[in-house]
């Protein structure tokens, strides 16, 4: 088997002061874009800001993203050798790179404590 | 540098720490709830999809010490009776709250219905349709905790240190993913609720937060741990195709159902040749299936991802429809179709049965410390029947609850920021530090490989010492590693702290599994294949400074059986 690889262009930084990246990601069948961007961490730039938890039930429902201009969860978007562009929700204020501020706000630290 | 103070302090939020922080504050105490994750989705509760063990004999008749009896023959000797009595002599108390409290338990003429799973002689586990039990679980809870007076919660923010001082909880500190700083918190008692350890090894079920936390910051502070080698492997969880959305463990009830084949990759029924019967249903045994597969995979004929097929193709689509319904889409969804394609399933580290040792108001050695959930060890023993690990995170969390409450309404010990000191100056160094090694996260990943290879499923004593010179090795590169530069949302600097948990939890695992010459339930050595009545005893491991040390002690049991 030839080794294939796809293309994820991700969105990184603040919302003012971001920039889309690229990342070339070994690809195999199947596989979902939270997939690529745990290998981006893992092999290729740890310093990636994601959120997720439950990798693959898609029970936690925490780790949505913008995928090629869809609100999607990452996990069960999959990946397809063409690529895909990954930006932060839309509407939210962004914490870092994909990561958006998703908590409910009373489960925040500076809730007015 | 932020402070809270509250009387209880439950780090964790998974099933285990959301029914304990309701449990405080109907106990009229203060409550803060922390989550690495979000408050609910972090951990294991929310993935689980089959079925809660509790003898409420709504099926057919039932009673806890039937539940108990099984538990502990599950269990194989070793049991902390006390704490399995208490799982299920409670569970039901627990099962019929959560449905005052609207989970949608599947119902069946006005009853709730009751089905079997491995182990059980009755009919007595709860589900929510469909594969929804984690889930609804874990919704009943969330809207617990958020409509309670005195429960704060707190997402994103994990724990790294349980500060003690004259042998008393104080409080601990915690670090904020959000900002990257710490945040110190006084409390009267601490509940340790943080969950397994399953992610020590490359193949498992777990979330991302199942590091071993609980363990590590239990031993840090100053607990023991029992029961650290028996963890439970399931054998014919989900490998390939790439699978989501669905519980890894699913295909076990497919296969009690339907009757699966288990083919090699050669497409050949391999059980018989490792001394079991299966004829397409499921009657190896657990630990022989995962022998055989292990073994067929390491001769060369495993499927292409390293497991064996699971083959449903000679049965007709009607069939399999009926049995499984709307199961059948999602597997599809995921391109999946059983009626053409056999599943790739191999071993897979699924529960922890160790963890931290407590008595019977679910305290540690340390006074104030609790634990609750699949954190604490003892209740399964050697295994655990099927369904009672959220019983037991039900259980034990309302148990953990109401006992920190008590023990909170005594004399505040008080707080004394230089508690935190400790945990200041490692932060700073770690922010401070020019590694010129790998992330931490890499670093996890080798681990995984070892604890996989060396003590996995099945073990030796020349393997467990090869993962302990590993673990040993890797532990000594913690200085040198790399963590990204920047505080805001900084993993590298939580998989550092979760690394260091990794270690220590992989550590009490592989040198338990070392010290243990017998197989006994999920604890299996292929150089001492039989159980020995010598190792009818629990090891317990501590810390002594710096060092892990073991001792062995007698069962704990509880009189309500004599055989
Ligand atoms: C895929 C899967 C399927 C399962 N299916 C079943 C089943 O059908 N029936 C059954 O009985 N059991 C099942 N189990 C086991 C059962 O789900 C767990 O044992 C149980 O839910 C554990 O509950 P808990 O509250 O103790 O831990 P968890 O639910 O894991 O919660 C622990 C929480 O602690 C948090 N945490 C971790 N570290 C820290 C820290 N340092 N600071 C703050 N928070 C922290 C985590 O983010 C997490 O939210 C399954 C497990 C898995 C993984």
């Amino acid at each position: 088997m030839t080794a294939r690889v796809t293309t994820l262009s991700v969105w990184r930084g603040g919302a003012e002061d971001g920039r889309f990246e690229r990342y070339e990601v070994p690809f195999e069948e199947g596989m979902s874009v939270l997939d690529a961007l745990r290998w981006i961490r893992a092999h290729a730039d740890s310093s990636l800001a994601i959120r997720y938890s439950c990798i693959n039930a898609n029970a936690c429902h925490t780790c949505m993203a913008l995928v090629d201009g869809r609100v999607e969860y990452t996990c069960t978007a999959r990946l397809t050798p063409a690529g895909v562009t990954v930006a932060p929700l839309p509407k939210r204020p962004v914490i870092r790179d994909l990561v958006t501020d998703t908590m409910p706000v009373e489960e925040k630290l500076d809730c007015g404590a | 540098m932020t402070h809270l103070a509250t009387d209880v302090l439950v780090v964790g939020a998974g099933g285990a720490g959301m029914y304990a922080a309701v449990a405080v504050a109907r106990e009229g105490r203060s409550v803060l709830l922390l989550d690495k994750g979000l408050v609910g989705r972090g951990g294991a509760t929310i993935m689980a999809q089959m079925t809660v063990a509790a003898a409420i004999a709504h099926e057919e008749p039932d009673d806890w010490t039937l539940h108990l009896e099984d538990t502990l023959d599950a269990g194989r000797g070793i049991c902390h009776e006390p704490l399995s009595r208490m799982l299920c002599e409670r569970a039901p108390e627990r099962i019929l709250e959560m449905d005052r409290w609207g989970t949608r338990w599947a119902r069946e003429n006005g009853h709730i219905k009751q089905v079997t799973a491995p182990g059980h002689r009755r009919k007595r586990c709860c589900y929510v349709d469909f594969l929804s039990t984690g889930p609804a679980v874990a919704a009943t809870l969330r809207h617990q905790v958020s409509i309670a007076d005195r429960v704060r919660r707190v997402s994103n923010v994990a724990a790294i240190e349980v500060c003690v001082a004259d042998g008393r909880v104080r409080g601990a500190v915690a670090l904020d993913l959000s900002t990257g700083s710490l945040v110190t918190m006084a409390a009267r008692a601490v509940v340790l609720a943080a969950g397994g350890l399953t992610k020590i090894f490359r193949r498992n079920s777990a979330s991302t937060n199942m590091g071993g936390e609980a363990y590590w910051l239990a031993l840090e502070a100053g607990a023991e741990l029992v029961d650290m080698e028996f963890v439970q492997f399931f054998p014919i969880a989900h490998l390939a195709p790439r699978l989501v959305g669905m519980d890894p463990i699913m295909w076990d009830p497919f296969r009690y159902k339907l009757g699966g084949r288990l083919l090699n990759g050669n497409f050949e029924e391999f059980i018989h040749r490792y001394g079991g019967q299966d004829e397409g249903r499921y009657t190896a045994p657990r630990d022989l299936a995962s022998y055989a597969i292990l073994k067929e995979v390491e001769a060369g004929r495993g499927s292409p991802h390293g497991g064996v097929y699971l083959d449903f193709r000679h049965l007709p689509e009607a069939t399999v429809r009926s049995a499984f319904g709307p199961v059948i889409d999602r597997l599809l969804a995921n391109g999946i179709d059983l009626t053409r394609t056999a599943v790739e399933v191999a071993p897979t580290a699924h529960y922890h049965m160790g963890g931290i040792a407590v008595d019977e108001r679910l305290e540690t050695r340390v006074a104030g410390l609790f634990a609750a959930g699949e954190a604490v060890g003892g209740p399964g023993g050697a295994n655990r029947v099927s369904g009672n690990a959220i019983s037991e995170a039900l259980v034990f969390g309302e148990r953990a609850g109401f006992f920190a409450a008590e023990t909170a309404a005594g004399a505040d010990p008080g707080w004394s920021p230089a508690y935190a000191e400790r945990a200041r100056a490692e932060l700073a160094d770690l922010r401070a530090r020019k590694g010129s090694g790998p992330a931490p996260g890499v670093v996890s990943t080798e681990l995984q490989d070892a604890m996989w290879e060396h003590a996995g499923p099945f073990r030796s004593e020349e393997g467990l010492e090869r993962a302990l010179a590993r673990i040993h090795a890797l532990r000594r590169r913690l200085p040198e590693l790399t963590i990204a530069a920047g505080d805001v949302f900084n993993l590298d600097v939580q998989d550092w702290y979760e690394l260091n948990a990794m270690l220590r939890s992989a550590e009490a695992v592989a040198s338990s599994a070392l010290r243990r010459r017998e197989s006994r339930g999920a604890h299996q050595r292929l150089d001492a294949p039989q159980m020995s009545p010598a190792f009818e005893k629990n090891q317990r491991v501590a810390l002594d400074h710096g060092v892990l040390t073991s001792r062995w002690s007698p069962v704990v049991r509880s009189g309500v059986r004599t055989a």
